[in-house]
């Protein structure tokens, strides 16, 4: 046992330091530090998404046949820790991460051909059509139908939390396709061109001040039966592998410990007048570090089992809930670094583009926000309750 | 990067189970808790014949070699039989720190004997004023004619009355008075001058307090050649948390095993307990708690060897955070138990007390998580 890297992925660490050194502007790594929500404006992460696509490196996740790099576990933990150290802008997800692995799991040969090349190259943004009004964590029940006419679906309905919907040129959603014996039947993963007449979107501001969440609705909306991933009816089962990889595809450690130090460091700035002198701040950091190390170790642990064939097991639905409970503690103590200061709200988007100096320092704007937005951690992707479910049936058997 | 463990290492943690499973069932505890030793000598000679007291002992001096995650699989699976075998006194500390300190005769004197059981060891160090603080030693050694005279009192002494020789810290006097340097000196069994009080200690195993009035020791007494002890026991001491850590892990995990199975039987207004969401939800938590510190301890345990402060870093973290989660995991182990967990008729109760005991030992989660944050820099903690 041992924590150390060998020569051969000391040298590839090398190659992704020296390759985000020359690729990742200072426009974007500024504008990635002034997000408080999840993801930048599209012109940041699709601008890194062509970097990374440029070396080959546009989806770390994917078989190498379909344009992965073909990396070890070990690599692609290097390739994470990287990333969140130099404080890289997060690439559109739903295509790379959600819809991406789906596609090569169960899309026909030409969904393949068609979508995955433009996921690669940032030229399609995707947005994800899961959550309805009343369909949160009990998912299944959703109600957004399809109904077959010819060669097409006619879509109804309405899909909500819809993360960039207002950027997004496509859509993958699940959608009822028929009434099954269980809920969870009759459902089929479908994709969607966001420019097809019948969708409008409406902005959800969140308590952050952000408009990165929307709803979308579907009044009529045609779709061809050629753009159902998989069989009609299966789209439960596509659609809880994909959640598998959301929960699970979390190298989340280094990233908490980047935000950690954000924090430290504003902590030991006179911006804060050096927050960081308070010993209860300064515990809170220590327990904070304490606690990303579990989980680094934790991780390190699924990594190692996967390196050797392994399977990990049911861990996933236990990192995910700590990776949410954690970034919420440590944007709560961003907030009580940040002091009276983080009364001086600043309304106007993108923080890193401004028309006006801000009233606080800048490094001070995204704090109050972040952890506003960052209550969502424990909601999204299967609330922190819905996670507590999965770990006594699947990890303690109850 | 391997955190997978060699065939040797899998082998071990599967025979020390098999071992503990067997030999330290529910009786076996209670009869060892009213036995003035403490332990069986004849268990003691079997895990020297398992070459369990070798272990972290080199090669040079009979032993076999081995490293903190050795002896954090055997801590793991002493911890789910609550061992009450003073290994961690006499392999983990004391051999350590002859190891660290000694001279190479001295070494050769003790080491060897260790690993076949001939000899255990004890560390008397902690002294009630110091309170948690390892370089506060108030027990004076002061250079005769003859050799040392050792005079003060410690606290918490692991094992001490059935140990062969007590390792004692002192403050080395000169004329003026304290010189600053800590030493520690061997001091055997039955010296003129040590007064040991000895009691059975919370969660198991013995404990002993020890007065030193007086106490003539020869020259060779002295473990080392006179330098600074205090760099070696910080290093003994973050190993030995490290391992205090795994054993802590074994104690949880028993528990969580246990109170699934318990909460899985007991049934109350026509279901099981555990058909309750309350309980679901909160076992999940505790579950959570137990593989945080597997993998605190773990990560403790691979930061061994690293350099100081990295090393006291991962230590201290360890044993703060784990310290925290093994309360939460006791504590919810004894309330989903109902009644019957607050009485001696279970288990439960007595892992409860080795938790108790882990926690305050070396130092709570307050003063660890003070020490980490004041080794991170973070100075006014």
């Amino acid at each position: 046992m041992d924590l150390t890297f060998s020569a051969e992925e000391r040298a590839f660490e090398k190659e992704v330091r020296d390759y985000i050194a020359e690729s990742l502007t200072p426009e974007m790594k500024r504008a990635t530090a002034l997000t408080p929500s999840v993801f930048s404006d599209p012109d940041i992460g699709m601008a890194w998404q062509r970097a990374l696509h440029r070396k080959g490196w546009g989806a770390p996740g994917w078989p190498v046949d379909h344009g992965g790099p073909d990396w070890t576990p070990a690599q692609r933990w290097i390739f994470e820790a990287e990333c969140a150290r130099a404080g890289v802008p997060n690439v559109n997800v739903m295509g790379v991460k959600m819809v991406g692995p789906v596609i090569i799991g169960f899309g026909s040969p030409e969904q393949k051909n068609f979508y995955l090349p433009r996921i690669l190259s940032g030229e399609d943004y995707w947005c994800q059509g899961y959550s309805e009004p009343g369909s949160g964590s009990d998912l299944s029940s959703l109600k957004t139908r399809a109904v077959r006419d010819g060669d097409d679906y006619i879509i109804n309905g309405t899909k909500i939390w819809t993360t960039h919907a207002h950027h997004a040129n496509r859509m993958f959603a699940l959608v009822r396709t028929s009434d099954g014996e269980r809920q969870q039947d009759g459902i089929s993963f479908i994709l969607i061109d966001m420019k097809t007449s019948g969708i409008t979107t409406r902005p959800i501001l969140t308590i952050g001040g952000d408009h990165e969440v929307n709803q979308v609705f579907f009044d009529d909306v045609r779709v061809p039966v050629a753009n159902r991933v998989g069989e009609e009816g299966k789209g439960w089962t596509y659609g809880k592998y994909l959640l598998e990889f959301e929960r699970g595809s979390g190298i989340a450690s280094a990233k908490l410990r980047e935000a950690l130090k954000t924090i430290s460091d504003l902590a030991g700035s006179e911006i804060t007048g050096r927050a960081i002198e308070d010993p209860d701040i300064a515990i809170r950091m220590s327990e904070l570090e304490v606690d990303i190390d579990a989980l680094e170790m934790t991780e390190l642990r699924v990594l190692s089992a996967l390196q050797t064939g392994q399977n990990p097991g049911a861990v996933s639905s236990l990192i995910k809930l700590r990776v949410s409970e954690i970034r919420q503690a440590v944007t709560r103590l961003g907030v009580d670094v940040v002091g009276q200061d983080g009364l001086a709200v600043e309304p106007a988007r993108p923080l890193y583009r401004l028309n006006h100096e801000p009233v606080i320092p800048e490094d001070l704007l995204p704090v109050v926000p972040e952890y506003l937005n960052s209550r969502a951690y424990t909601i999204f992707g299967g609330s922190s309750e819905i996670q507590r479910d999965i770990i006594a049936k699947m990890v303690l058997g109850l | 990067m391997d955190l997978t463990l060699s065939d040797e290492q899998r082998l071990l943690r599967e025979s020390a189970d098999r071992f503990v499973a067997e030999t330290f069932t529910s009786d076996h505890r209670k009869k060892a808790a009213n036995d003035p030793l403490g332990y069986s000598p004849d268990i003691w000679k079997q895990f020297a014949e398992l070459g369990w007291l070798a272990l972290p002992i080199s090669e040079a001096h009979g032993g076999l070699g081995g490293g903190a995650i050795e002896i954090g699989l055997l801590m793991e699976a002493f911890g789910r039989g609550l061992v009450s075998e003073p290994f961690f006194s006499t392999v983990v500390i004391g051999a350590a720190l002859v190891a660290e300190c000694g001279t190479e005769a001295q070494r050769q004197a003790i080491l060897p004997k260790v690993a076949e059981g001939a000899l255990t060891l004890a560390f008397a160090h902690s002294e009630r004023a110091a309170r948690f603080d390892l370089a506060h030693v108030d027990t004076t050694a002061t250079k005769t004619a003859a050799g040392w005279r050792l005079n003060g009192s410690k606290i918490t002494v692991l094992d001490g009355a059935a140990a062969g020789q007590i390792i004692v810290s002192a403050r080395v006097a000169n004329a003026n008075g304290a010189s600053g340097k800590l030493a520690l000196f061997l001091v055997p069994a039955g010296t003129a001058g040590l007064t040991l009080r000895d009691y059975a200690r919370l969660g198991g195993g013995r404990g002993c307090s020890l007065d030193l009035k007086d106490v003539q020791l020869s020259a060779d007494a002295l473990l080392g050649d006179g330098q600074d002890a205090l760099p070696a026991i910080e290093t003994v001491v973050d190993r030995a948390m490290a391992a205090l850590g795994a054993e802590a892990v074994g104690i949880m995990q028993t528990l969580l095993d246990t109170t699934l199975e318990y909460t899985k039987i007991r049934k109350q207004f026509g279901r099981p307990l555990s058909a309750n969401q309350v309980i679901r939800h909160r076992l999940a938590d505790v579950a959570m708690q137990v593989d945080e510190a597997r993998s605190l301890a773990l990560r403790a345990a691979l930061m061994a060897n690293a350099e100081p402060v990295a090393r006291s870093r991962a230590a201290s973290g360890a044993k703060a955070k784990i310290g925290r989660c093994a309360r939460f995991v006791a504590e919810q182990a004894v309330q989903l138990h109902g009644a019957m967990g607050v009485t001696e008729e279970l288990d439960i109760g007595a892992y409860f007390k080795r938790l108790l005991a882990f926690d305050t030992l070396f130092g709570g989660s307050a003063h660890h998580y003070r020490r980490h944050a004041a080794l991170s820099g973070r100075a006014h903690a």
